[in-house]
């Protein structure tokens, strides 16, 4: 592990280059903690997870333990896996699944067994074909394997898992959406309340969801216990995380580190990870975690990588995505096309996302484009606060799902940042970054 | 009369049996459609709505919601090139640019001999490989325009099928375990066992 001695917990097999064969899998403890789990009672397991103070991985940060208590019991419940990654500058799931498909369908079926679903259900997003494929080839060999289906290792412990291929729609990442996607609808969040599906899920039955990293932690929480993985990392975020870095640095890639005991200027700057600035330019600003956290400055590079800390910041660690824009970035162009993201990815149930994310989309290309006018400053920050009254952070709650009040933060932090860069665009009637 | 060929409609109805409840297939089966066709005939839809029992127009509405769903042909090889922020710092404007004039279409059009359509993607998650671009789907890591050019002179010349195949195949691996359980009767075994147990 860069920086720090923690071990690898969900990358450890990547190395290998047939890292994502039921053989190698095999080969290198798969299984095992499965056939541990299975010799212990459901609510041990689930003890474990929970002393582990696994934070959830797919971008909101609920403690797994806790999400899992809340399953209303009932005779019929599930758990469904959301591997539809498609938060702009997030590719940590992308490689889980297709280099070590096993390691999270070992997960699976230990969180099954503690929280005693029925059935499993893991959404993979469409656009990953290979990804899909490794995934139902490794249900297959579990099958096979006798990890899954009736009876499993002989426990007398049975579980069906189906692997369902995404479609291409971001919003189906939202938990209450991909249960719309996965019963067949479009994928519209749900009104709530009820605000969970650990109550109602799908088909109306108690539900967990989980990240497909939370589950690719599971296995290393059982085999060592949760103590150990408590022990790494500090505060409420523990263990290591995975964190997708791209855009100006020499060494993008999906990295795990222990958590909060890395920086961000470890995670941008050291020879082991980032590797630096493009070109060895200054740092304009980096988005910490995901299109909608709002953006840092070079003076928040020693911030640790804890959820936390970057709460506290006023920013997020999110998706566990960072992006670096160096000095030659046009910052009127970056919060641009992020907010024709969020234009295009609106479900359109909600007015304020469905048509504030339009207008500010063409008033940032007016004035990326030579079209801008002073007045239009104020009317962006007037539509943001039309969406999230008071463009505050964390933002106000007024749609149903969290993607409207997700299309501010990205627009007030370049505006309130690179202000004199937005004048420069009116004024010169351009983009000056050419 | 049926819309699905004998293999395909064996594995629609194995499709079906894996979900509690049919409408769940829903995507799945026009996924199939698509492997079939490669886009969403009518017939297609019309025969889905009748497996998972709802209406044409309920599929129709619900896999139009859906980017990768075609209701309309599209070619034998979908090039999606992803312009959103991390490839965007990497050049995807110019990389997407150059493509719409190497195949002679704007973004959205299929060339003339129906072999090529262009699409303008969002974030594909492979984002340590700027810009990144997928054909079918598959990741092609063609970041630079003369790869692309490359790799759009070895398609048009009909190769890389194995790692690339025709547009609308998605999933290759048959779905070889998993017997067909319904929870309930899970359910109904474990409050057995359970009572059994004390
Ligand atoms: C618009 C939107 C998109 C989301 N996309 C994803 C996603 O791609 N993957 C994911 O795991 N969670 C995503 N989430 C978060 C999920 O709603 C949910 O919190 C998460 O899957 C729970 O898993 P975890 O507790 O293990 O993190 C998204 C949320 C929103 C509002
Ligand atoms: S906030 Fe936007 S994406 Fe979310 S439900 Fe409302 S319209 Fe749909």
């Amino acid at each position: 592990m860069p920086l720090t001695d923690a071990p690898r917990i969900v990358t450890a097999r990547l190395s290998y280059p047939d890292s994502y064969t039921i053989e190698r899998f095999l080969e290198t403890g798969g299984y095992q903690a499965l056939r541990k789990a299975l010799t212990m009672t459901p609510a041990e397991v689930a003890a474990e997870v929970d002393a582990a103070s696994l934070l959830g991985r797919g971008g909101a940060g609920f403690p797994a333990g806790r999400k899992w208590s809340m399953l209303k019991p009932d005779p019929v419940t599930y758990l469904v896996v959301n591997g539809d990654e498609s938060e702009p500058a997030t590719f940590k799931d992308h490689l889980l699944i297709e280099r070590d498909p096993n390691q999270i369908l070992e997960g699976v079926i230990i969180s099954a067994y503690a929280l005693q679903v029925t059935q499993a259900f893991i959404y993979v997003r469409g656009e990953f074909a290979l990804g899909l494929e490794r995934m139902e080839q490794a249900v297959n060999d579990a099958y096979h394997h006798g990890a899954l289906g009736r009876n499993i290792f002989s426990s007398g412990f049975s579980l069906d898992v189906v692997v369902h291929p995404g479609a291409g729609a971001y919003i189906c990442g939202d938990e209450t959406a991909l249960l719309e996607s996965l019963e067949g609808k479009r994928g519209f969040p749900r009104i709530k309340p009820p605000y969970y599906p650990a109550v109602i899920g799908l088909y109306g039955q108690p539900t967990v969801v989980n990240n497909v990293e939370t589950m690719a932690n599971i296995p290393w929480i059982v085999a060592n216990g949760g103590k150990a993985f408590a022990a790494l990392g500090g505060g409420r975020s523990c263990g290591t995380r995975m964190f997708a870095l791209s855009g100006h640095v020499n060494r993008p890639g999906a990295y795990e580190v222990e958590m909060v005991k890395v920086t961000f200027r470890d995670l941008i700057y050291d020879p082991q990870l980032g590797a630096g600035v493009r070109g060895g330019r200054d740092l304009l600003a980096f988005i910490p975690g995901g299109a909608s956290s709002p953006w840092f400055g070079p003076e928040h590079l020693d911030l640790p990588l804890g959820q936390d800390e970057v709460g506290q910041a006023g920013s997020m660690l999110g998706s566990g995505s960072v992006v670096v824009m160096d000095s030659t970035t046009c910052p009127v162009r970056a919060a641009w096309r992020i907010t024709r993201f969020f234009a295009r990815e609106s479900c359109g149930q909600c007015t304020p996302c469905r048509e504030g994310s339009g207008w500010l989309e063409r008033i940032l290309y007016r004035i990326e484009n030579g079209g801008g006018r002073e007045q239009d400053l104020d009317l962006l920050l007037d539509v943001c606060d039309n969406i999230s009254p008071g463009v505050h952070w964390p933002p106000e709650q007024t749609t149903i799902c969290p993607l409207g009040p997700s299309i501010p933060p990205s627009i007030a932090s370049s505006l309130g940042r690179f202000r004199d860069d937005f004048l420069v665009h009116i004024k010169d009637g351009g983009c000056p970054h050419g | 009369m049926s819309y699905f060929n004998a293999a395909m409609a064996a594995r629609a109805r194995q499709l079906v049996s894996l979900y509690p409840k049919a409408r769940s297939a829903l995507v799945p089966l026009c996924h199939l459609a698509q492997e079939q066709d490669g886009w969403l005939r009518p017939e297609a839809m019309e025969e889905i709505a009748e497996l998972v029992g709802v209406t044409p127009a309920e599929v129709r509405g619900t896999a139009s919601f859906y980017d990768m769903l075609h209701t309309e042909p599209v070619g034998r090889y979908v090039v999606s090139i992803c312009t959103n922020i991390a490839c965007l710092l990497d050049g995807a404007a110019e990389l997407l640019d150059h493509a719409s004039e190497r195949l002679g279409v704007p973004v959205g059009g299929t060339t003339a001999d129906g072999v090529f359509t262009l699409e303008e993607a969002e974030c594909l998650a492979d984002c340590d490989h700027p810009p990144c671009v997928q054909v079918n789907h598959r990741f092609v890591r063609t970041t630079t325009a003369d790869a692309f050019d490359r790799l759009i002179d070895e398609l048009a010349a009909g190769g890389r099928t194995e790692e690339i195949p025709p547009h609308g195949t998605l999933v290759r691996i048959r779905r070889s375990g998993g017997l067909r359980v319904p929870p309930d009767e899970i359910a109904r075994e474990r409050a057995q066992r359970a009572q059994g147990d004390g």
